[in-house]
């Protein structure tokens, strides 16, 4: 488990709220978690604040939301307090995001490889000859085959996989020391599924650095993460080591736990979650 | 007795020289009552077959029987009510501007069916749902709520043969559980013949008797569920599908335990 100095973020009581028509609606509440140098999974159904976490960490919210929090320290940078300019340093340099679908999250009009050098290009002031050497040094790190050829196609070109495989290297070419990242598999075949996800451990485990791991799949995360937090309704309800999962406390996780059908404790009826209002009340 | 027999059936989009031949010569049989499962990964072609057999895709050669009946490229309204689609995205599949009431009325003008909203008020409570949601729009329900309208809209015609197009793909854990044990009642119910698309063996092996899995436009192999269960499976693809389903398997730990083996 990781001690004080190896912790990455910390976040205190983070809420996140959205004014509305009708009042305040409470998408995060009172949200605490600590990462270090793992791969922490965070696992909730539609709507339980998962991805919203996930994004008011690097201040990606939508402009209307409010977010709250006694204390969100990334390293050296009291998040709370940053300004947008250093924020924008952090983002995508310290601090890098993985989205879903790399059909929608790459720029349809600009080739790969101008895309992953850009990174280096605005962050480190890289020359562009810099840029384009270490791009293709990280395409070939995240086992693509033929960069020269790679580097010059638009993201229309290239199959969901490698399109996810070149948001890893542009996601991982400026050194990040925490990567948060948001369904990354959701959109992939089960082999093609594998293989990224065994890139993304190799490099988290190789850069020893933090990785949260934003998913619905209690599978996956169980055999993927460290260790899992369960959210439920914009709380969460309970954080367990994922080879612990199995004997989670919470009748949330239990009930998640059994209305999943499974090839290896097959049964007729599967169990229906019920949910209990007292969930709710923390 | 068989509910559906295709035999070398193969089906192929455009037309000439950029035509692309999706199936290749797959042939099975269906007994009623039975839930068959077809798998794979995007592109096999599993969602063609099930275009096929509903008549949305005409551009198929073999043969197909449903009900002991022969099928040809055009049929009657009392053919094609036989077997009716569920797809995979409540969200996408039914209409955002119609009622509920008004979309499930619409298969029965079609089909010019009587008494209408007697035939509305069984379906309704047939998929769970009460009985004034006939007046809500898509909006106003839940993704599970709109997998069951979307199941009572395939069920109102009576058919006989429910196609499952990904039904829980979109959907929760929690609500998928529901939906399943909805599709696994209707079927012991009324009697009715599935055939399941899916990529998660997982949910195959839970519906299924027995289960084919595709690989580009053919199947290699057909499974019961037993062997999935059992870990019996031929294919090694199969194998990798299972894998998939159960989660990430890290490549260190693999060549670990090897290594372990060895010394």
């Amino acid at each position: 488990m990781a001690n004080t100095s190896d912790t990455i973020l910390t976040v205190e009581n983070m809420s996140v709220e959205f004014p509305t028509l009708s009042g305040v609606t409470t998408a995060v509440r009172d949200v605490s978690f600590t990462v270090g140098r793992e791969k922490i999974g965070i696992i909730g159904e539609s709507g339980s604040g998962k991805s919203t976490s996930g994004r008011a960490i690097m201040r990606l919210q939508p402009p209307q939301a409010i977010v709250k929090a006694s204390r969100m320290q990334f390293e050296d940078v009291d998040l709370m307090k940053a300004s947008e300019e250093e924020m924008r340093s952090i983002r995508g340099r310290r601090i890098a995001m993985i989205l879903q679908d790399p059909k929608y999250s790459l720029n349809p009009v600009m080739t790969v490889g101008e895309q992953i050098s850009e990174t280096v290009i605005l962050h480190e002031r890289a020359t562009p000859q810099e840029a384009r050497r270490r791009t293709l040094a990280m395409l070939e790190r995240v086992n693509i085959r033929d960069p020269e050829r790679v580097f010059d196609l638009y993201p229309h070109e290239v199959s969901g996989g490698m399109g996810q495989r070149i948001m890893l290297s542009m996601m991982l070419i400026a050194q990040p020391s925490l990567i948060i990242a948001d369904e990354p598999t959701s959109a992939l075949d089960v082999t093609v599924r594998q293989q990224v996800l065994s890139i993304l451990d190799d490099l988290v485990v190789e850069r020893n650095i933090g990785l949260i791991f934003i998913s619905h799949d209690l599978n996956l995360v169980r055999s993927f993460c460290d260790r899992v937090i369960i959210m439920y309704a914009g709380r969460v309800v309970e954080t367990i080591a994922a080879a612990d999962l199995d004997q989670a406390q919470h009748p949330y996780t239990r009930g998640l736990l059994n209305a999943l059908p499974s090839l290896d404790h097959p049964k007729d009826r599967l169990e229906v979650l019920r949910r209990d209002p007292a969930w709710l009340e923390n | 007795m068989s509910m559906i027999k295709a035999h070398h059936l193969a089906v192929s989009y455009g037309h000439g020289e950029t035509a692309l031949k999706v199936v290749k010569d797959v042939s099975f049989e269906v007994q009623k009552g039975e839930t068959f499962g077809l798998v794979g990964e995007s592109g096999c072609g599993k969602s063609t077959i099930l275009g096929a057999l509903a008549g949305r895709n005409k551009q198929w050669t073999g043969s197909i029987e449903i009900d002991g009946e022969a099928i040809g490229q055009k049929r009657t309204r009392a053919q094609l009510a036989k077997q009716q689609l569920v797809f995979q995205d409540p969200f996408g599949s039914i209409h955002p501007r119609h009622t509920i009431g008004r979309t499930l009325l619409e298969p029965l003008e079609i089909h010019g069916k009587d008494r209408r909203q007697e035939r509305i008020e069984k379906v309704l409570t047939d998929v769970g749902l009460p009985l004034n949601f006939r007046y809500r729009y898509p909006h106003q329900l839940s993704g599970g709520q709109r997998q069951r309208v979307a199941i009572a809209r395939a069920l109102i015609l009576e058919p006989k043969i429910l196609l499952l197009d990904e039904p829980t793909s979109a959907l929760d854990v929690s609500i998928q559980a529901e939906i399943l044990n909805l599709l696994k009642d209707l079927r012991q119910r009324e009697q009715l013949t599935y055939i399941l698309v899916s990529h998660d063996l997982a949910v195959v092996a839970h519906l299924c008797d027995r289960i084919a899995i595709m690989q580009s436009g053919a199947f290699v192999e057909v499974a019961t569920k037993q062997q999935l269960l059992e870990n019996t499976v031929e294919h090694a693809y199969t194998r990798i599908l299972m894998d998939g389903s159960r989660g990430y398997v890290p490549r260190r730990r693999k060549e670990a335990a090897t290594v372990a083996a060895i010394s």
